[in-house]
């Protein structure tokens, strides 16, 4: 499944511009705490998050993730915008909270490890 | 930052006291140190700690303390992290708000394993203060990470951002009775030092005095701004 499927069956909100949308996604992880993901996230994993800080675009590219997808409705600050169009980072948003995301995306077969 | 830029920034702003507090390193203080002496400036040695939960810590310690141990410790307790092949820099470069703008990621994404109170406590141990940087922000803050702050908690202060004045952030975040609220810099480049400071009336630009200005005693005290 590609993240391009995701979000139109998850009626996600695409936030940055130019990026890789065919990117497979193989897996996920939800996490909120940046060094939790780094420790545990694994090479195109889907990220479910609620930070919207810029350095959650350095911990996708530093774990090689699928994409970042903001939960609640949240938007990503202005500068994480940037990092991620420069750094070709997907960052989407669900107005779900990660709860109900999660369990979707489980339900579509994107699983943790 | 060169020490000499931080010592001559310091004193062009008319500061009599700074810290060194980089993320999880005592390190560089030393320098700053010996670039001060003689200048008048006061300079102490400090740590800005990354504790498990991801929220900032201040640690202040006395300028002649030896840091040797406490660093040793911090170092025990910061996991290291893969680098990749992309990221080659030696320096951290992250910009005032603590976000990167280049990526190294040992010293970036340091989170020690230490819990909040176990860095507070590690810090104490060692003859420092504890102080609860940034509340006011939205990440890296006691306040974000764990929701409020803990009941109990040991700290000496909290601190507030330079972009609230204290008055702003008491009506923000709620009174922190009986904790004394305090305003630094957090400066990342030279031309930030100076930008957000907080009057002590102290005997002396020394730790104790800091410690006795932060409890109220002996007529040492924090100015309100």
């Amino acid at each position: 499944m590609t993240l391009s499927d995701l979000a139109t069956r998850l009626e996600l909100k695409v936030y940055t511009a130019g990026t890789p949308l065919e990117r497979p996604v193989l897996g996920g992880y939800a996490s909120d705490l940046l060094s939790d993901v780094i420790g545990h996230g694994r090479k195109d994993d889907l990220w479910v998050t609620m930070q919207v800080h810029p350095n959650i675009v350095a911990v996708a590219v530093l774990k090689e993730l699928a994409g970042i997808v903001l939960v609640n409705g949240r938007e990503p600050a202005a500068e994480t915008l940037a990092q991620a169009e420069r750094e070709k980072v997907p960052v989407l948003g669900s107005r779900l909270g990660a709860f109900e995301l999660v369990g979707r995306l489980y339900g579509m077969g994107v699983k943790g490890s | 930052m060169s020490p000499r830029a931080v010592v001559d920034r310091a004193r062009a702003a008319g500061l009599d006291l700074i810290a060194v507090t980089d993320h999880n390193t005592t390190e560089n203080a030393a320098a700053v140190i010996e670039a001060a002496a003689g200048t008048g400036l006061a300079v102490l040695p400090g740590i800005e700690l990354t504790t498990a939960e991801e929220a900032h810590i201040l640690g202040l310690f006395d300028a002649g303390a030896d840091l040797g141990p406490f660093q040793a410790e911090v170092y025990r307790n910061l996991p290291d992290i893969p680098s990749k092949k992309k990221f080659v820099k030696d320096q951290v470069i992250v910009d005032a708000a603590d976000y990167v703008t280049g990526f190294s990621p040992r010293c970036l994404f340091g989170a020690t394993l230490f819990p909040v109170h176990d860095a507070v406590g590690l810090i104490h141990g060692h003859g420092g203060l504890a102080i609860a940087c940034h509340v006011d922000r939205e990440s890296f803050s006691l306040v974000s990470q764990l929701g409020f702050i803990p009941a109990g908690l040991p700290l000496d202060a909290v601190e507030i951002s330079p972009r609230l004045t204290v008055a702003a952030g008491r009506t923000a975040l709620g009174p922190f009775d009986p904790l004394p609220i305090v305003r630094f810099s957090d400066a990342h480049k030279p031309e930030e030092i100076g930008c957000a400071t907080t009057d002590f009336l102290v005997a002396a630009p020394s730790l104790e005095e800091i410690r006795k200005a932060l409890a109220g005693e002996d007529g040492r005290r924090v100015i309100p701004s």
